[in-house]
């Protein structure tokens, strides 16, 4: 009998710690997935965030290195510099890559990095408990804007994305959803193409994921998924971005 | 035979001494007194076929340290006072995760920005940890542009014999001025073999470089490893230079800078036949303690800095005396040569 | 033996390559030396220094409180150092931009060192009219280890810049030893 469905080798055989619903777990899949198809996994080194993925290197199963909260881009540029035939890829959240990390992200990417950035944005702080994160929507609930996100005052959702693609530098900015089934392919194939731009030396490339956290959003996961969908995605449409 | 001697700034020096080290990497951001270094480095770097980077932020170059070590090559990074309280972040990150690095502190006045006058006002930071945590770094003084290239050179090889942290502790005395160096010395070692690195993982399990151990106990465990590592430093690596200690009725102690000064005062009251000794600390950390405990001495200490007696309290320490006289300036003051002298000549009386 | 020489100047008269010059022509020597700039913002315009130590012992303090050499070419400078030049100590001076100055235990030598260097066609060389000047009145360092720094310095193809660098120490020279 055939098998047509199995734990990527690039993915460890370890139960994660991620909240039913949460959009990591697929990310880190996906990564897996893509790792073992390019079959890179003997030379690929991933950089983790801190926040909700801060042990994503006990889930896979290849090099790593952790980063102090927001300077994944900054490791990773002198790791993918030093060693360039390594593929050099960062992990980060919002709060990482587009708060306390702004500096690191605007700099790697405009000096135009041969990296690939997985840029999970969820709206929200989860693994400090549900904070407001530079892309919360006006109006969200979190535990630090508890009647909800004004722009101005809290500040406005940050299109990081967009403020990147404007950099001479950057390569390719795509916005993905794990909404249903085929966006999840969609994003694979996004997550797959800045891969292989690097590894074809085309420059810095990220996908920005809209994932859900049913637990910091108060939902269940379905209602989850279907939040970015309905709401997240006027905020954040989906598509290339460059 | 002897090498040839050139004219280089201690900047220069260190930077030419790290590229002479194999340093493979470095990253940093302009600011006064230290800037002939980075300069030097984007200069001569690519040159010899390594990374320069000038980064973003002190943040982004310390964190780039973190990087280029955790793939496994020598790497470096330099700032002055205010640009070293930014890189703590990376540097207690760094220590928590057992990298080997370089970071120079060619010192400036403070607290805040200060000014850019040569001070020794991080001595507090630099030995006692600088970041959060349990932490130590190597603290190494030189006290001529001659030293810092040697002591840059060895600090790459005990940086990689211990996986930890080295400072380079100058000022802006030493990072600016000139003197004859000679471009040989100690040999910094070939790298050792880095097993931990990131390499890929290529006929191995996955190398995972990192400080956090959230597992219980994970963390004592690393602290207490880390701890085991600091008792062997402090065993093996104390280092200092001692001066007319025999017979010393009182001791200037002093380091790098102001060591030089301190030892021209000494030749001087020796000429008038006081009985002086010199200790210049040459690692801060392990501060050398054992200097401080020959049997049978009764010597005063003096301790002479540009700053408000920050190494007082490691001379009581050292020394058991609860009482150490101290003379220092800082914020642009440097100690002169008479001053000492004549504080000695009223300590004598 | 120990020389403590302040050379000061307004950003661009070239003292710190006349620090340089007379540092590494002293270490040809076989002296120790250090060199040590003023590295503020005062690099360009304003009151540039630095301060050289010659000496057959190990150097302590870069920094020079009492000088045996003031060198000044221009009045602020003038205004600055007059003070730090030690009691039977020397100040050379550039009566081309520096006022008049006397003070008791002091050996003044003033000359139009920026009209000198005009004269013979180039004002850049200002610096090195005045290391000739010095090295002729204090005879601590000897032209020919100054001759091998700048045959190391020039750049090749740059022979011109050597010849008037020569020219202008020998102009220097000749206001002393006349």
């Amino acid at each position: 009998m055939k098998k047509i469905f199995t734990r990527p080798e690039a993915l460890k055989d370890a139960p994660n710690h991620y909240c039913p619903g949460c959009g990591h777990g697929i990310a880190h899949r996906l990564i897996a997935e893509i790792v073992d198809e390019t079959g890179i996994r003997e030379r690929v080194i991933g950089v983790a965030p801190v926040g909700c993925a801060v042990v994503a290197y006990d889930y896979w199963n290849f090099d790593c290195s952790e980063a102090a909260h927001g300077r994944a881009l900054a490791v990773a540029t002198a790791i993918k510099r030093l060693r360039p035939q390594n593929i050099v890829f960062t992990y980060q959240g919002d709060g990482d890559l587009a708060a306390i990390g702004t500096n690191e992200t605007i700099h790697a990417a405009n000096r135009g990095e041969n990296l690939t950035v997985i840029f999970i944005n969820n709206a929200i702080y989860g693994m400090t408990g549900g904070q407001m994160a530079p892309t919360t929507l006006v109006g969200q609930k979190t535990a630090t804007t508890p009647s909800g996100r004004e722009g101005k005052g809290h500040g406005y959702p940050l299109k990081i994305s967009e403020i990147l693609s404007l950099l001479p530098g950057v390569c390719y900015v795509e916005r993905v959803s794990f909404q249903d089934p085929q966006h999840v392919l969609k994003a694979k194939a996004a997550i797959k193409q800045a891969f292989l731009n690097q590894i074809k030396g085309q420059g810095f490339s990220l996908v920005e994921i809209l994932s859900p956290c049913p637990t910091y959003w108060g939902m269940s996961p379905k209602d989850a998924l279907d939040w970015t969908r309905d709401v997240m995605q006027k905020e954040f449409p989906l598509g290339k971005i460059k | 035979m002897s090498e040839k001697r050139i004219l280089m700034s201690g900047n220069e020096a260190i930077a030419e001494g790290a590229i002479r080290a194999g340093c493979a990497f470095y990253a940093g951001y302009p600011i006064t007194p230290q800037n002939e270094l980075i300069a030097y480095m984007a200069k001569n770097m690519p040159k010899a076929g390594r990374v320069f980077i000038q980064a973003e932020s002190e943040l982004a170059a310390i964190n780039m340290v973190y990087g280029a070590s955790a793939a496994g090559f020598r790497a470096m990074t330099s700032s002055s006072s205010p640009g070293i309280s930014l890189k703590q972040e990376g540097i207690s990150y760094i220590s928590g995760a057992q990298l080997p690095a370089i970071i120079v502190n060619i010192m400036r006045g403070g607290p805040g920005l200060g000014n850019i006058a040569p001070a020794q006002s991080d001595y507090f930071q630099a030995t006692r940890g600088g970041g959060h945590g349990d932490y130590r770094l190597i603290v190494l003084a030189p006290a001529s542009v001659q030293e810092a290239y040697d002591l840059t050179r060895e600090g790459f090889a005990l940086a990689d014999k211990y996986r930890i942290a080295v400072m380079i502790l100058g000022d802006g005395v030493l990072g600016q001025m000139m003197e004859p160096v000679t471009l040989a010395g100690k040999n910094a070692g070939k790298p050792l073999p880095k097993r931990w690195a990131l390499t890929g993982c290529k006929d191995r399990k996955p190398n995972v470089v990192k400080s956090f151990f959230m597992a219980e106990g994970g963390l004592e465990k690393a602290n207490l490893d880390l701890q085991k590592k600091y008792k062997i430093i402090e065993k093996k690596e104390k280092r200092y230079e001692g001066l007319f200690l025999k017979d010393a009725e009182l001791i200037l102690v002093a380091y790098g800078t102001t060591a030089r000064i301190a030892k021209n005062a000494l030749f001087r009251l020796r000429g008038k036949g006081r009985k002086v000794g010199l200790i210049r600390p040459i690692s801060l950390w392990p501060f050398p303690a054992d200097a401080f405990r020959m049997p049978g001495r009764k010597a005063r200490y003096l301790t002479v800095e540009m700053s408000y007696g920050q190494m007082v309290e490691d001379v009581k320490l050292s020394s058991g005396c609860a009482e150490v006289d101290f003379l220092g300036r800082s914020g642009g003051g440097i100690p002169g040569e008479e001053e000492i002298v004549n504080k000695v000549n009223r300590m004598m009386i | 033996m120990i020389e403590r020489v302040i050379i000061a100047g307004s950003g661009g008269q070239g003292v710190m390559l006349l620090g340089k010059v007379l540092a590494e022509a002293a270490m040809r020597q076989g002296w120790q030396v250090s060199w040590f700039p003023a590295y503020g913002p005062e690099v360009r315009g304003g009151t540039s220094y630095c301060m050289v130590v010659i000496s057959d012992r190990q150097i302590g303090s870069p920094y020079i409180d009492n000088a045996d050499t003031v060198i000044v070419l221009n009045n602020p400078s003038l205004e600055k150092f007059k003070g730090k030049v030690g009691n039977k100590g020397m100040l050379i001076a550039n009566s081309s931009l520096a006022g008049n100055f006397t003070a008791s235990g002091v050996k003044l030598l003033s000359f139009p060192f920026t009209d000198i260097a005009m004269k013979i066609g180039n004002i850049k060389v200002t610096n090195m009219v005045v290391l000739g000047c010095y090295l002729a009145a204090k005879k601590i360092v000897d032209r020919g280890n100054v001759l091998k720094v700048f045959d190391a310095m020039a750049p090749s193809g740059k022979k011109e810049i050597l010849a008037a660098n020569r020219m202008a120490l020998q102009e220097g020279e000749r206001l002393v030893n006349g």
